[in-house]
């Protein structure tokens, strides 16, 4: 088959909708287009079985019961609606917060919107290879701590967090433990009683379904989660969430988690081998090249990298036949370079160097050799054009240069 | 991320890159940045004493596609001036030719502030001819 160009290699951003997923949301654009709430004829109810058969769906993937499932309109609702839910909800328990600072913005401005309210906020540091420990957690907790929120796997550098272990933590001190699982389920195995987690965001358009849609696991026992909404309105998704039914996209978002569940572990392996080949075929043709996150403690399909003495969006701009981002400064509407590579310890002139391949389930094999080729040569013109390496070359050390910018 | 003809351009046919010896009393070499920042530019001028016209020019740019077309820009247009006209040489300029947007303009900036340091470089060297490799490595 022809190599289609460009080469969507941006999977964290969004992914394709699955074919087979667009196909079972058809039906419910334009004939079974009846309110989910109207209990009085078949319309309603059509539209209703389809909701309750999508929530089914996305309960299965994560050992949940199907009561247990918000649908919201994507991650960002349900992150908010599980943080502030549990800090109206809670607050005479306490008012203190756990997260990190790598967190994805949705959970971190939440905390900040709480903080102006009067909320304490821990925000932990991370290691090196961008990962917590259960330690980390268990010494930041105390007597206020209501709410730990920490992600399962991060958006920019794939790495996954001890989730399990960190639920047993909050378990033990009782406290509730949130997962913004937007980039974990659907790509790796999660169980909520396995991970001991109370509360976790998911979204439909990372894992091959629309956007737009998203759900939020709410526990019901053991310990039964309350949540104040944010919503007001007509009572829907058990008064924790009001608005009319998004049925097509909720149908969508369902079908989507059957397929995940199914094909997990063959694509999970299949998009390793891909990921792999990628970076061994650049790295064994560049050096200076270094992997951001831990090494092995990650995504299949996250290849987070920083080309040193390369800047990031001008390598965006050498291969603009293939979609992936950057954490460069310059491709940031804040002109600052990425919070999560910096939080990783990894210099800001790197940051600037870096590039987040996301692969996914329609990636090749040729596109992956195509990548390898336009990266090799981009790299190496970009860097006969840099100063730097130039310097590096005669032997100079950038870091004792006394540099006319600072 | 929608960038200019003129920007791309440059970016895939960047004119003039290199580097001149900056031992040289007639060159000027101007470092300007930092990787820090995300925009390095090198920028070296080689002049004739006698007329004062810039002969040559090279670039290296470590930077986003439009620092590297402003760099590479500002070599163009160096190329045959004399010194007081490099120094008459506006960012604004740079802007206005590249098509440069709003966030994009701080490369141009820089690109001047490389002008403006490659010259001074040079008028140190002649004024020092004896400090000329000091002043060099210490661009």
């Amino acid at each position: 088959m022809a190599l289609k160009l460009p080469i969507y290699m941006d999977y964290h951003a969004t992914t394709p909708c699955d074919p087979r997923v667009f196909e079972a949301m058809r039906p419910y654009f334009t004939e079974v287009f009846g309110n989910a709430a109207s209990r009085n004829h078949q319309f309603g109810w059509e539209a209703e079985e389809a909701v309750e058969n999508a929530r089914k769906q996305a309960a299965d993937l994560i050992g949940a019961s199907s009561k247990e499932i918000v649908f919201t309109s994507g991650a960002t609702e349900s992150d908010n609606l599980a943080i502030k839910g549990v800090a109206d909800m809670y607050y005479e328990r306490g008012d203190h917060i756990i997260t990190a600072v790598t967190e994805h913005k949705a959970v971190l401005d939440s905390c900040k919107k709480l903080e102006k309210r009067g909320f304490k906020v821990t925000y932990l540091p991370i290691g090196p290879d961008g990962l917590l420990t259960p330690d980390d957690i268990k010494n930041a907790i105390t007597d206020k701590t209501i709410l730990v929120t920490i992600m399962m796997a991060n958006n920019e550098i794939g790495v996954i967090q001890p989730i399990s272990e960190i639920g047993k933590v909050c378990r033990e001190k009782g406290v509730l433990f949130h997962t913004d699982a937007t980039q974990a389920i659907g790509k790796i195995p999660f169980n909520v009683n396995e991970l001991n987690v109370d509360l976790a965001s998911f979204s439909g358009h990372k894992i091959y379904g629309p956007k737009g849609v998203g759900g939020l696991y709410v526990r019901r026992k053991n310990p039964r989660v309350v949540l104040v909404p944010m919503m007001d309105g007509g009572g829907h998704e058990r008064g924790m969430r009001s608005g009319t039914l998004n049925v097509t996209g909720i149908v969508g978002l369902g079908t989507a988690c059957e397929i995940a569940k199914n094909e997990m572990p063959a694509e999970n392996e299949r998009v390793l081998g891909l990921r792999e080949k990628l970076r061994k075929g650049i790295m064994e043709e560049i050096p200076d090249v270094y992997v951001n996150g831990h090494s092995t403690q990650r995504l299949a399909g996250n290849l987070n990298m920083s080309f040193a003495y390369v800047e990031g969006e001008s390598l965006l701009m050498g291969m603009n036949d293939i979609a992936v981002s950057s954490g460069s400064a310059c491709t940031s509407a804040s002109l600052e370079p990425s919070y999560v590579l910096k939080a990783l310890g990894v210099g800001e002139e790197l940051a600037h160097s870096s590039i987040r391949f996301g692969l996914g389930r329609f990636n090749t094999e040729e596109e992956v050799d195509y990548t390898i080729g336009r990266v090799n040569e981009a790299v190496n013109r970009l860097r006969e054009l840099s100063p730097l390496w130039e310097m590096v070359q005669e032997g100079i050390d950038l870091s004792k240069v006394q540099w006319a910018g600072e | 991320m929608a960038y200019s003809d003129k920007v791309v351009d440059h970016y895939n046919n960047p004119r003039n890159v290199g580097s001149l010896d900056k031992k040289d009393p007639s060159v000027g070499t101007g470092l300007v940045g930092a990787p820090e920042c995300g925009d390095v530019m090198k920028l070296q001028i080689k002049i004739n004493p006698e007329t004062q016209v810039i002969e040559d020019a090279k670039f290296k740019t470590f930077g986003c596609g439009s620092a590297i077309a402003s760099s590479s820009l500002a070599t163009e247009w160096l190329k045959g001036r004399t010194v007081d006209d490099a120094l008459a040489i506006k960012n604004t300029a740079i802007v206005k030719e590249l098509n440069l947007p709003p966030v994009k303009i701080h490369c141009s900036v820089l690109a001047e502030d490389a002008i403006k340091a490659a010259v001074q470089d040079y008028q140190n060297k002649q004024a020092q001819p004896n400090k000329a490799e000091e002043a060099a490595g210490n661009a």
